[in-house]
């Protein structure tokens, strides 16, 4: 049990998916500029990450690696995470309208979001067991948000200042995760 | 022909050079620039799957159902991907295990997509190979350029092939070690992005 919570504390502060291991900053940079969008991208995140984590890894042990097959893990992990995401979107249609419409536009474009398929990855890579990969997927999703949350609230403070013009939009919001960045290194040594 | 040819080639390397014009793929870029040996291994590989792509793709647009193009592209794509990841296996091993996961990830590189989306289902195979070529040589030359600053800050040295630094700092040399942590990966494209702009204001 101990170690699950420290394996949950290291996934989300001090390996923090976005500032750390560099997963995901496309949506990262492309859905910070409101907060709101930032929490529904959070969301689907959350929801996706752990269900791919936990599908990807069940594949990965009694189909690829039970058949040595695992030269084919790129092609099958893709695969996998573009059918959940469409199934998902059409199940939360069909019976959960009102998560859907919260969640909608942000569901397919976790797709290509590369902290979904990294965490699978990573999963396999670092041979967690089936509740640790469960943890880390739910850990690495809830770290994601963190950031993403928290960067969102300072880039609706920064929309309000005055930025020189060749630095604005991308560019200051790239020094401004840098800075955030640098606040998440502190954590390292904690565990 | 031949001008247009010239044209889809060379506008990845300024006009829409990424990730600083086009701001896609983005974690590669800060993952990999550690150094300049590696930004260029991230390169080379994303540019094989951008041209190979890019040509399946264009050859196969009139075969493809619209409905499921994006599920096809992905296929095709995590295709070229696994052989690139074979080959880096069996010829660069100690460049695979630096670049680690980012490899596979390169099938979730939005640039790849996005080329096949806007560019190679609609135009033809040889213009298609152009544009791929180009921007995967301009995304080549993006990582060179960040891994490059981020070296030469961080640790003083600027390699390009197999750890042989070709330059390094005398021992005075204090090193920057912020630049090859994680947070001067977003600080140095910061600042890139903002060069960029300062020099080539439309």
């Amino acid at each position: 049990m101990g170690d699950l919570f420290v394996l949950a504390i290291s996934c989300i502060f001090i390996n923090n998916i976005l500032l750390a291991q560099f997963l995901g900053n496309c949506p990262f940079l492309g859905t910070s500029k409101k907060m709101e969008t930032a929490v529904g991208m959070a969301m689907a995140v959350v929801f996706v990450l752990v269900l791919a984590g936990l599908i990807t890894w069940v594949l990965d042990i009694y189909l690829l690696k039970a058949f040595n097959l695992e030269y084919l893990r790129t092609v099958s992990f893709i695969l996998v995470i573009a059918s959940l995401v469409q199934f998902v979107e059409m199940f939360l249609k069909k019976s959960i309208p009102g998560l859907y419409a919260g969640l909608g536009i942000f569901l397919p474009l976790i797709t290509t979001n590369c902290a979904v398929m990294g965490v699978c990855l990573i999963n396999i890579k670092e041979e967690y067991t089936f509740v640790e990969a469960a943890v880390s997927s739910f850990a690495y999703a809830v770290g994601f948000g963190l950031a993403l949350i928290l960067f969102a609230g300072v880039r609706e403070r920064i929309n309000l200042a005055r930025v020189p013009k060749p630095l604005q939009d991308t560019s200051i919001g790239l020094v401004t995760a840098g800075i955030i960045a640098l606040t998440f290194m502190s954590f390292k040594g904690m565990v | 022909m031949a001008q247009s040819l010239a044209k889809e080639f060379t506008k990845g390397l300024w006009a829409e050079i990424p990730p600083f014009r086009l701001v896609l793929g983005l974690c590669p870029v800060l993952a990999v620039t550690k150094s300049v040996e590696n930004g260029i291994g991230m390169g080379v590989a994303t540019t094989f799957v951008l041209v190979f792509s890019n040509l399946l793709i264009s050859l196969l647009r009139n075969v493809i159902p619209s409905k499921v193009r994006i599920a096809c592209y992905i296929v095709i794509i995590a295709t070229f991907v696994t052989i690139v990841e074979l080959v880096m296996q069996a010829y660069t091993y100690e460049l695979f295990l630096k670049l680690g996961i980012f490899i596979p990830l390169i099938v979730v590189n939005c640039i790849v997509l996005g080329r096949a989306e806007a560019f190679a289902s609609k135009n033809g195979p040889v213009l298609s190979v152009a544009d791929g070529l180009g921007i995967g040589l301009g995304f080549t030359l993006s990582l060179a350029a960040l891994g490059a600053v981020r070296e030469f800050l961080g640790n003083g040295t600027l390699t390009i092939w197999e750890g042989l630094p070709v330059f390094e700092m005398g021992a005075g040399f204090l090193p920057f070690k912020f630049m090859i942590e994680a947070p001067g990966a977003f600080v140095g494209l910061g600042l890139m992005l903002c060069l960029m702009n300062l020099i080539g204001k439309k």
